[in-house]
C-alpha cells in the first residue's frame, strides 16, 4: 500500500475541476513524473501559490465535488508523483473518485459538517494527518490539538487499494 | 439504489426497472462487493490522448493483449495533424498498437473525426450496449439507449485487456422535457438550462434518463448533444429510450439484423424504462418558453439567458466539437451566417466532426458560406475545444464556443470561454459581442 500520511494542503472552494488539477495542455506527456510541476496550476483559489502551497503535502482536503470535468487519470498521476495518496473532501466526482482507487489511492468522503469542522479548526496551519486504513480511521492534528475521525470505503474500493489497483485485482479474477 | 435494494431482497417480485438498471441485468459478470457490479462491455472506445498510457502499462506489465480486436474502435482526434513530437508519439503508439492487434476500425488521419460524433455515425453504438472510453464526453452515446460512460485510463486499460468495468449501481434521475422548443431555441440551450437548474453536481454518480415529448421529437444529433454535456452535471451517463428515430438513424447498420424497422423497434423495446421503474429523482422541466443561453464564469452551470449577456465581446468563435460539430449544427449555423460577414475584431473558425460532416457540409455549400463570411475551416479534430491545437487562446481573451466546457483555461491559459449553441455562436461571429440569432423570435 502506498504511503498516506503527512501534511495537509487545504483547498477551501467546491467544484475543482480536473483542468484546474492538471491543465489539458500537459497531457501529451507520457511520463507520469513530467506532470510534476503543474499540479493545480490553474486552480482559481485566492491566495494559493501553487508551487510553494504544494511542496510537503501528503493529503488535501477540500470541498465538495473534487475532480469534476475530464476523466483523466492525469489528475490523480499529477498528485501521486508529487507524493499526495489521499484526498478528503465531503464529495467526489465519479470518474475522478474511481480512478484514485484504480491507482491504489484513496478519496475519502467525509460529512460535509465534519469537513467543515476540519477547516475551521486546522486550515491556515500547518496540519498533519495519519491514517489508520485497517480501522477506518484518521487523525488530523497540530501541535495545540487533533481530532480522530472514522471514515467510510467500500469493500470494493478497499480491495483496490490493498491490491495495489484495479489492474491486478480484475487480471486474477476475470 | 431503490430499484436494486429491494429487488435483492425480495428476489421474487418484479420491480420497475430504469433504462440502465435493464442494461446492467443483462451484462452483470460479477458482484464482488454489494455495490459493485462488474459488467461485460460490447464497446471499448479509444483515442491518442488517454489510451497510449494504457497500452504501455499493459506492454510493461507483459499484458499487451485486447480482449476482442473487434469491439474496439480506436481513433486520433484530439491533436491531428500532429502538432510536435509527443503528440507524433502519441498518434504513434496508438497507431501501431491497433496494426499490431488486429484493429480494423482504427480511424487515422483523413478518416479521423472527434471520436462521439464519428463512432455514431459508423454505427458503431447500439440500444443496450455498454460502452466505455477515457474520454468523459462518452456519455453521448446514451443517446441510442446505450449505458456509456467516460472512465479514466486505468478502467480503460482494464476494458482493453478483459472486456469488463466495474460500476457502482446505476441510480437514475429522470428528467422529463416537455413542452415545444420555440423557434431559434435548441437542444444545446435546453442542456444548458437544466445544467444550470441542477448544478455541476447535480447528477453526480447519477444516469440521467432523459424523456418527454421534447426529446421525442428531437433527432439523433439533438439528443447527442443533450447526453453530451449530461457529465457537466456530474452524472454517469446520459441515457435516452430507442424509438423510431434511433431505429431510422440505425436503419443502414442493422438492415441485415432485422427485416422492417418495425421488427428492430419492437426488439429495442425491451430497452425502454418500465412504466413503474424506480427512480432516485424526478425532475420534469419544461422548454416551451425557453429562450437561447450562454455560461458567463469558469463552470458550465453558470447559465444565463443570452439576451443577458448581450454586448459581451468575443475575440474568438469556435464551432465544432462532440457538442455541436454535426451536421445539423453546421447547416443552423449557416443560416445565420448566409450573406453576412465575421466581425473584423472577430477570428472564426468551423470543425466539421467527421469527414462525413465535412464531406456534407461541402456539398451543401455550407463550407461555402462559412468561407465567405470570412471563417477558417479546420479538418476535423478536438483542436480548440480543450485548447490543444487550432485556436488556442490567448491571455485575456474571449471566445464565443459551441464546445462543453468553460472551466478555466480550457482554450487556453488566461482565456475564457462562454458555450452557446451553433445559431448564438454564429450570429455573435457576426456581431463581434454575444448577441442572439436572428431565428429566436422571442
Ligand atoms: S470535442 Fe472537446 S469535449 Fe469532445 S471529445 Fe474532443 S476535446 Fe473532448
Amino acid at each position: 500500500m502506498k504511503p498516506f500520511n503527512g501534511q495537509v494542503l487545504f483547498l477551501d472552494r467546491s467544484d475543482i475541476n480536473t483542468d484546474e488539477i492538471i491543465p489539458a495542455r500537459y497531457l501529451t506527456e507520457i511520463s507520469k513524473e513530467a506532470l510534476k510541476p503543474h499540479l493545480l496550476e490553474d486552480l482559481s483559489l485566492e491566495e494559493f501559490d501553487p508551487r510553494a502551497d504544494i511542496s510537503d503535502k501528503r493529503a488535501v482536503i477540500t470541498r465538495s465535488n473534487f475532480g469534476c470535468g475530464s476523466s483523466r487519470e492525469h489528475a490523480p498521476w499529477a498528485l501521486e508523483v508529487n507524493g499526495i495518496h489521499v484526498v478528503i473532501a465531503q464529495s467526489f466526482a465519479r470518474i475522478f473518485r474511481q480512478n484514485m482507487f484504480n491507482c491504489g489511492m484513496l478519496a475519502i468522503e467525509l460529512p460535509g459538517t465534519i469537513i467543515d469542522q476540519l477547516f475551521n479548526r486546522f486550515a491556515g496551519r500547518t496540519a498533519e494527518i495519519e491514517l489508520d486504513f485497517n480501522n477506518g480511521r484518521l487523525k488530523v492534528k497540530n501541535q495545540e490539538q487533533e481530532e480522530i475521525v472514522p471514515f467510510v470505503i467500500s469493500d470494493f474500493d478497499r480491495s483496490l487499494v490493498e491490491a495495489g489497483g484495479w489492474v491486478d485485482f480484475a487480471d486474477k479474477h476475470y | 439504489m431503490c430499484g436494486f435494494v429491494r429487488e435483492e431482497k425480495k428476489e421474487h417480485v418484479i420491480m420497475g426497472k430504469t433504462i440502465a438498471q435493464k442494461i446492467f441485468d443483462i451484462h452483470l459478470v460479477d458482484r464482488p462487493t454489494p455495490d459493485t457490479y462488474v459488467l461485460r462491455l460490447d464497446a471499448v472506445f479509444c483515442h491518442e490522448i488517454t489510451t497510449p498510457i494504457a497500452i504501455n502499462d499493459l506492454i510493461a506489465r507483459g499484458k499487451d493483449r485486447v480482449f476482442d480486436p473487434k469491439k474496439i474502435k480506436a481513433v486520433i482526434d484530439h491533436v491531428t495533424p500532429a502538432k510536435d513530437g509527443n503528440t507524433a508519439a502519441q498518434g504513434k503508439i496508438l497507431r501501431d498498437w491497433a496494426r499490431r492487434h488486429g484493429i480494423d476500425d482504427f480511424f487515422d488521419i483523413g478518416r479521423n473525426g472527434v471520436c462521439h460524433a464519428l463512432f455514431p455515425e459508423k454505427g458503431f453504438v447500439r440500444p443496450g450496449f455498454t460502452i466505455i472510453m477515457g474520454d468523459s464526453h462518452t456519455c453521448t452515446h446514451g443517446a441510442f439507449g446505450a449505458f456509456a460512460a467516460g472512465v479514466g485510463t486505468t478502467d480503460l486499460e482494464v476494458g482493453i485487456l478483459k472486456g469488463v468495468c466495474a460500476f457502482r449501481s446505476p441510480t437514475t434521475m429522470k428528467v422529463t422535457i416537455n413542452g415545444a422548443l420555440p423557434a431559434g431555441v435548441f437542444a444545446k440551450d435546453v442542456i444548458l438550462s437544466i445544467i444550470g437548474r441542477i448544478g455541476v453536481n447535480g447528477a453526480t454518480d447519477k444516469v440521467i434518463e432523459f424523456g418527454g415529448p421534447a426529446v421525442s421529437l428531437m433527432s439523433m444529433e439533438e439528443r447527442m448533444t443533450l447526453c453530451n454535456m449530461a457529465v457537466e452535471a456530474g452524472a454517469t451517463c446520459g441515457i435516452c429510450a430507442p424509438d423510431k428515430t434511433t431505429v431510422e438513424y440505425l436503419w443502414p447498420f442493422i438492415q441485415e439484423e432485422f427485416t422492417t424497422p418495425q421488427e428492430a423497434l419492437e426488439a429495442y423495446a425491451r430497452f425502454e424504462p418500465d412504466a413503474d421503474a424506480v427512480y432516485d429523482q424526478i425532475l420534469t422541466h419544461d422548454v416551451s418558453n425557453l429562450t437561447p443561453q450562454a455560461t458567463f464564469g469558469f463552470k458550465p452551470d453558470n447559465i444565463k439567458p443570452v439576451a443577458d449577456m448581450a454586448g459581451t465581446l468575443v475575440d474568438q468563435v469556435y464551432i465544432g466539437s462532440c457538442t455541436n460539430g454535426r451536421i445539423e449544427d453546421l447547416r443552423i449555423a449557416a443560416q445565420v451566417l448566409k450573406g453576412q460577414t465575421v466581425h473584423p475584431r472577430v477570428r472564426g473558425i468551423v470543425s466539421p466532426a467527421t469527414p462525413k460532416v465535412y464531406a456534407q457540409a461541402l456539398e451543401e455549400g455550407i463550407l461555402q458560406i462559412f468561407m465567405q463570411a470570412g471563417f477558417c475551416v479546420t479538418n476535423p479534430t478536438c483542436g480548440a475545444c480543450l485548447g490543444m491545437s487550432n485556436g488556442v487562446l490567448a491571455e485575456g481573451e474571449v471566445c464565443a464556443a459551441t464546445t462543453n466546457r468553460n472551466f478555466n483555461g480550457r482554450m487556453g491559459k488566461g482565456g475564457m470561454v462562454h458555450l452557446m449553441s451553433p445559431a448564438t455562436a454564429a450570429a455573435t461571429a457576426v456581431a463581434g459581442s454575444i448577441v442572439n440569432s436572428g431565428l429566436f423570435k422571442g
